[in-house]
């Protein structure tokens, strides 16, 4: 099929999808190029132009420099903050989330398929109706305007993830194995930690990645439950745009934008198969 | 003999002390899950429960029945919000879900470099919404991005100002919202075309069907399924976009580009109207299900076709 | 001594009746198999005797222990799989050990019984090995030996060679009745395969709709199964049975096939002692394949009894050619010498060794002599 359909049809296939790859790639070079160019450069052509200097130091101001309601640290503490929220609610997400997997789905209790149904309505609840419950949740605690705050809301909330992904996983090992090592006299916990987890690689990259990625980019809880200094990077950019918006700093703003996106697109490139997996898992819910 | 019947059934000791021994493992597996399904109940019936008081700065009890509802639906804010969800969402899924076939379809063609094309189709989904909105910001404002660049290179009579067009604003919204998720149609699309039975396709080559004919006929009537599953999971993002408009147009100009989600987010903490910023938050929940129920109904159909064949 | 006592043993899925009281006692050394065809509640059976399954009703004893409510591990059996479910990420010799490093073992004392057991099962070379790395066979060794390490009161057996192709499946079965005749353990094997049942077992527990049918070893079950059930599932191809009607002359009991037809078949049987009521009534006729051969075929003792029937249908096998022939107008399966080959459509002399003939009630379907 391959061979008859040479010449003039394969040659156009390769035009369109390289023309689209170009459009899809545009804007990723465009703050790139920018991100290196001056702030006057941009100020004087437009956004789209190659740097004629080459304005490495936008990098130094946007990580520690400029200033964002009336704090000028540049993105380095957002960065922080963001990162300090999403590790640790990424661990205990997917280490909560693969232990309620595995029972859901190899151990049958009581009510195993009714609460398992609940949770994972969580994956289509809007975050707008648990949006004042938690304010006042939070609030009551004493956790408004913290990160640990965050973390326990990304925690909760990505049980639905997790427990779906990890469970649709494990419902694939044979029960068999589960007979066989509780014949061998191995209980709940030793099963999972000498059996199931060994076997967990795959699911767990894929429900990191997955947890990663979108605690890091979330944006309505961080604005919501937190402000100034304990906000996440997401919010802090539009607070930056916000900011700057009478003298706009095209250059730095772009090289704020690209050390903001970089850990997830990082982990895009690295762990790629397991970010579409995670994707295509999610939709078969 | 009555000894073992008896000692069979007596609740003796050795049940207490199991149970107390895989208290550990209970509690492992209890609390997790009932912290998240007691969440996802509680809060919801709680945001019900606000959206009939009458609260304002602070949750109140008291019942003012449908009152928030009819105010929110009467406001101007709210009206441009739900026409704008369903241009929005209309356009941004159909687009999307042609975009991403025709990704997929093109990307089928057994071509070099599939797997770098891949990435580039889908690396915009590692990315926040924030970034996509902020960057697509500058690439649309007239003053600084496409409409300059052209005016610059000569042809100054050129206009693309949708950004500051208040009819077309939200035009742009679809375009980043396009291109932040179109690989992700793409992904599931070609994970369908690549699971269409090799038998299939070839039969039809015995039979004599082009590539044309192949995928009208043949291959495309095999992804409706994957279809409905697309235009569900984009429809659901739609509904809840938030980000990205925050990011790119703030809902304006003025009001032009204004969601659902955003009014949500204005009643509840800009203008501390609770009650009402719960009853729209109930409200973007029915639109959702509206979408969601009968999708819901057409898979439990569809489970019971393949089990009764 | 008895090893395994099963008293009234029930289970109810919702409303779902699987297993109606079961009672079965086996003896210390003992090869017993359980066989039924899928869903006849055997392997349910098999779990409730695991600990892996609640029973309903009822009480299972293992060494003269009531085991209800004590875990697996603590029932002191060991278990093989259909799947053979070994730890995918373990080593085989960590897939041996798994169960002494969860009962606290002393490591000398581990690596005292692998070098056994694997001695025995000639699996030394794999020990090193992943279950992925492994054949389907020696997967089975494996599993064999995680079990043998246990040297446990009871080895249950789920199904272990339905897995494997038919020429290992055939060498894996000799192998696990040598297995037993060495090391005198006591078993318990579900299958669903009446082959392997009569070759391995020394007593057959035949299951049907959730009951036993019949608990006896493999001649008597074969000779004289206590019902059509058992009668039909055991042997291939099965026992052939048909209506036929029950008259006594002077001489004694004759069953008539095909009563009143030009072609009846009045069989004289020697030696039955049925009971006079049913006398002049319907009965079910069985008769094995075997009992049918060529003509000339002498069967020890009586007179053979030959008829004349027409052939409907030549199986040649090699070993032996099958023959659907028609008795009284009924069909029937004959199992003859490969020399002969009857001419298809025409008639060909048969002889019938009446003396294993079985009768079965109609109703009750039981049998009767």
């Amino acid at each position: 099929m391959r061979d008859q359909t040479f010449a003039p049809t394969r040659i156009l296939i390769y035009l369109v999808v390289s023309l689209i790859a170009a459009a899809w790639l545009a804007p990723l070079v465009v703050v790139v190029l920018n991100s290196l160019r001056t702030n006057e450069e941009i100020a004087q052509a437009s956004m789209i132009g190659w740097p004629k200097h080459w304005a490495w130091s936008n990098y130094a101001a946007a990580w520690s420099g400029f200033c964002v309601a009336e704090t000028c640290a540049g993105i380095r503490p957002y960065m922080l903050n963001s990162a300090l929220v999403t590790i640790p609610a990424t661990i205990f997400s997917t280490m909560l989330g693969a232990i309620a997997g595995y029972a859901v789905s190899l151990w049958r209790f009581r009510g195993d398929s009714w609460i398992y149904g609940i949770v994972t309505l969580g994956l289509f609840l809007p975050q707008q109706m648990r949006l004042l419950p938690w304010t006042i949740v939070l609030r009551d605690i004493g956790l408004i305007n913290t990160l640990t705050g965050l973390v326990l809301i990304h925690t909760i909330q990505g049980l639905s993830f997790t427990t779906l992904f990890c469970r649709n996983y494990y419902v694939a090992i044979p029960h068999e194995l589960i007979r066989a090592a509780r014949i061998d006299g191995a209980g709940f916990f030793r099963i999972f930690w000498r059996i199931i987890l060994p076997l967990s690689a795959p699911i767990l990259i894929v429900t990191v990645i997955w947890q990663f990625t979108h605690i890091w980019n979330e944006f309505l809880y961080g604005v919501t439950f937190t402000s100034g200094q304990q906000q996440p990077v997401t919010a802090a950019l539009i607070a930056l745009s916000a900011a700057v918006a009478d003298i706009p700093q095209h250059g730095v703003q772009s090289a704020a934008v690209i050390i903001a996106a970089l850990p997830t697109l990082l982990i895009y490139l690295l762990g790629g198969r397991y970010f579409v997996r995670g994707l295509t898992a999610g939709a078969v819910k | 003999m009555t000894n073992a019947v008896s000692t069979a059934t007596r609740p003796g000791r050795p049940a207490i002390s199991g149970a107390l021994r895989r208290l550990p493992e209970y509690l492992t597996i209890w609390v997790p899950l009932l912290l998240s399904a007691a969440h996802l109940v509680s809060f919801s019936l709680w945001t019900i429960w606000i959206s009939f008081t009458p609260s304002t700065l602070v949750p109140v009890s008291g019942w003012v029945g449908l009152r928030n509802y009819t105010a929110v639906l009467a406001t101007r804010n709210w009206k441009i919000a739900f026409d704008n969800l369903l241009l929005f969402g209309s356009a941004f899924v159909l687009l999307s879900v042609v975009t991403g076939l025709v990704l997929a379809i093109l990307l089928d063609q057994r071509i070099r470099g599939e797997n770098v094309l891949r990435s580039i189709f889908l690396y915009p989904l590692a990315v926040s919404f924030v970034v996509t909105g902020t960057v697509w910001s500058w690439l649309l404002n007239p003053g600084v991005g496409i409409q300059k660049l052209v005016h610059d290179l000569g042809w100054t009579s050129f206009k693309f100002d949708w950004l500051i067009d208040r009819d077309m604003a939200i035009w742009t919204i679809v375009i980043a919202a396009i291109w932040q998720s179109s690989g992700f149609a793409m992904a599931l699309f070609l994970a369908g075309l690549r699971s269409v039975d090799a038998d299939l396709v070839k039969a039809a080559q015995i039979d004599g069907a082009g590539p044309f004919r192949m995928y009208r006929r043949v291959i495309l009537p095999t992804l409706w399924p994957i279809t409905v599953t697309v235009v569900v999971i984009q429809l659901q993002f739609a509904i809840s976009t938030f980000d990205l408009v925050r990011a790119l147009t703030n809902g304006g100009p003025g009001i032009a580009t204004q969601l659902p989600a955003l009014v949500v987010y204005d009643l509840m903490f800009q203008r501390s109207l609770l009650g009402r910023g719960a009853a729209a938050a109930v409200l973007m929940l029915l639109i959702l299900l509206a979408v969601l129920l009968p999708y819901a109904a057409w898979r439990y159909i569809q489970q019971r076709r393949a089990t009764h064949a | 001594m008895t090893a395994l006592s099963i008293r009234a043993l029930s289970k109810r899925y919702a409303n779902l009746e699987v297993l109606k009281g079961i009672n079965l006692d086996i003896e210390s050394g003992e090869f017993t198999v359980l066989v039924g065809p899928s869903g006849c509640g055997k392997s349910t059976l098999l779990n409730i005797v695991a600990g892996l399954d609640r029973a309903s009703s009822g009480t299972v004893e293992i060494g003269g222990r009531v085991v209800n409510d004590v875990p697996p591990k603590d029932r002191d059996i060991a278990m093989v799989f259909q799947s053979y479910a070994l730890y995918p990420s373990m080593t085989v010799r960590q897939n041996i050990t798994f169960g002494m490093e969860c009962r606290h073992v002393p490591k000398a004392e581990q690596d005292a019984a692998v070098a056994n057991v694997a001695k025995l099962l000639q699996i030394e070379p794999l020990l090193g090995r992943k279950p992925s790395q492994l054949s389907g066979g020696q997967r089975q060794r494996v599993a064999m030996g995680r079990a043998l390490v246990r040297d446990p009161l009871l080895f249950l057996f789920d199904e272990p060679l339905s897995n494997l192709d038919a020429k290992l499946r055939v060498e894996m079965r000799m192998e696990i009745k040598r297995l037993h005749q060495r090391i005198g353990a006591t078993i318990v094997y579900v299958t669903h395969d009446q082959i392997e049942a009569m070759t391995m077992a020394t007593r057959i527990a035949v299951m049907h709709h959730g009951q036993v049918q019949q608990f006896a070893d493999p001649d008597t079950v074969y000779r004289y199964p206590a019902n059509l059930f058992v009668a039909r599932f055991m042997g291939s191809p099965p026992m052939n049975t048909m209506p036929a009607r029950l008259e006594a002359d002077n001489g004694g009991p004759v069953v008539v096939i095909g009563a009143g037809r030009p072609d009846e078949v009045r069989l004289r049987l020697r030696g039955y002692d049925v009971a006079a009521s049913f006398v002049g009534r319907e009965v079910v006729l069985g008769i094995r394949p075997e009992c049918i051969a060529e003509g000339s075929r002498v069967f020890s003792g009586d007179a053979p009894i030959v008829v004349s029937a027409p052939v409907e249908m030549v199986e040649p096998t090699g070993a032996e050619t099958m023959v659907l022939l028609r008795l009284g107008g009924e069909a029937a399966m004959a199992r003859i010498t490969p020399d002969i080959r009857p001419t298809l459509g025409a008639s060909a002399d048969f002889a019938l060794d009446t003396r294993r003939i079985c009768l079965f009630d109609p109703e009750t379907e039981r049998l009767i002599a």
